[in-house]
């Protein structure tokens, strides 16, 4: 068999990926976890000095701790089965990816093991997330400098 | 006040759909797809379009993988501001500090507290 008729089979026998029952589920799952965060925000700023901007950086700790507990006890695997990018989209899928990592390796030892691979899938989003703000910024930077645009 | 629960759940909600297009459609890796809107949340906030999206939205524009970038941006910019170019490189990560060190220090505190029981 050559490789299309063989790339064609593949097409024809593997499920199709229902999509509009994805899209429904990621977006529930991805709103649901969007609202416990704007309760937590909320909290934060009724007992606490927030404002809506600021509140973002307690929020995302609180949620990761969330994800840890969800994580460890195996229960962000099954929410990610029907949630698909609902909940790989999320800071919680973010934090998901690091803490499992470290729970996976933790066999390897706590140097090598979960030191070494605690960042294997979140780091590109880390290199991604740095290395566009540095271009971006720059570009500010340099516009602002020519008097093309203002801070 | 119950407005900011509406819109976060559905702003929130839109940026997952997005994900899922990227992952069903375009067919990318979830790596691959969360690069991709970590890039567009700096991006549009170079632009000065995810201020008003989070004031609009809340949780729904402060959760998604999105504000890491628009966080690294805003950081960036904000030093630069005061300090001119070497800004862009100190401020990077004076606003989203949180989301990495907390992930670090959770991470670390769940393998040493849960077993591994296979992938999780």
């Amino acid at each position: 068999m050559d490789e299309k008729k063989y790339a064609k089979l593949e097409k024809e026998i593997s499920p199709k990926r229902p999509l509009m029952r994805n899209i429904i589920f990621a977006f529930l799952t991805g709103g649901t976890i969007c609202l416990v965060g704007q309760f937590v925000s909320l909290f934060y700023m009724t007992y606490f000095d927030f404002t809506q901007q600021t509140a973002s950086n307690p929020t995302v700790a609180t949620m990761i701790f969330f994800a840890m507990l969800l994580t460890g006890f195996g229960l962000y695997k099954k929410i990610a089965q029907f949630g698909g990018a609902g909940s790989a989209v999320p800071i919680t899928g973010f934090g998901n990816a690091v803490i499992s990592a470290a729970i996976e390796h933790k066999t390897e030892g706590y140097v090598l093991g979960v030191g070494g691979n605690m960042f294997k899938l979140a780091g590109s989003v880390i290199l991604f997330g740095v290395f566009s703000a540095f271009i971006v910024a720059l570009i500010k930077t340099i516009l602002v400098k020519f008097g093309v645009v203002s801070w | 006040m119950v407005s900011i629960f509406i819109t976060a759940f559905i702003v929130g909600g839109l940026i997952c759909v997005v994900g899922q297009l990227l992952f069903d459609v375009a067919k990318l890796t979830p790596a691959h797809t969360l690069c991709i809107l970590v890039v567009a949340g700096s991006v549009l906030d170079g632009l000065g379009l995810y201020e008003p999206l989070i004031d609009f939205a809340g949780a729904g524009a402060t959760i998604p993988i999105t504000s890491f970038g628009n966080a690294l941006t805003h950081g960036a910019m904000a030093e630069a501001e005061k300090h001119g170019l070497i800004g862009v490189v100190t401020g990077m990560f004076e606003v989203t500090s949180s989301g990495i060190s907390s992930a670090i220090l959770f991470g670390f505190i769940a393998s040493v507290i849960f077993k591994s029981k296979g992938k999780v």
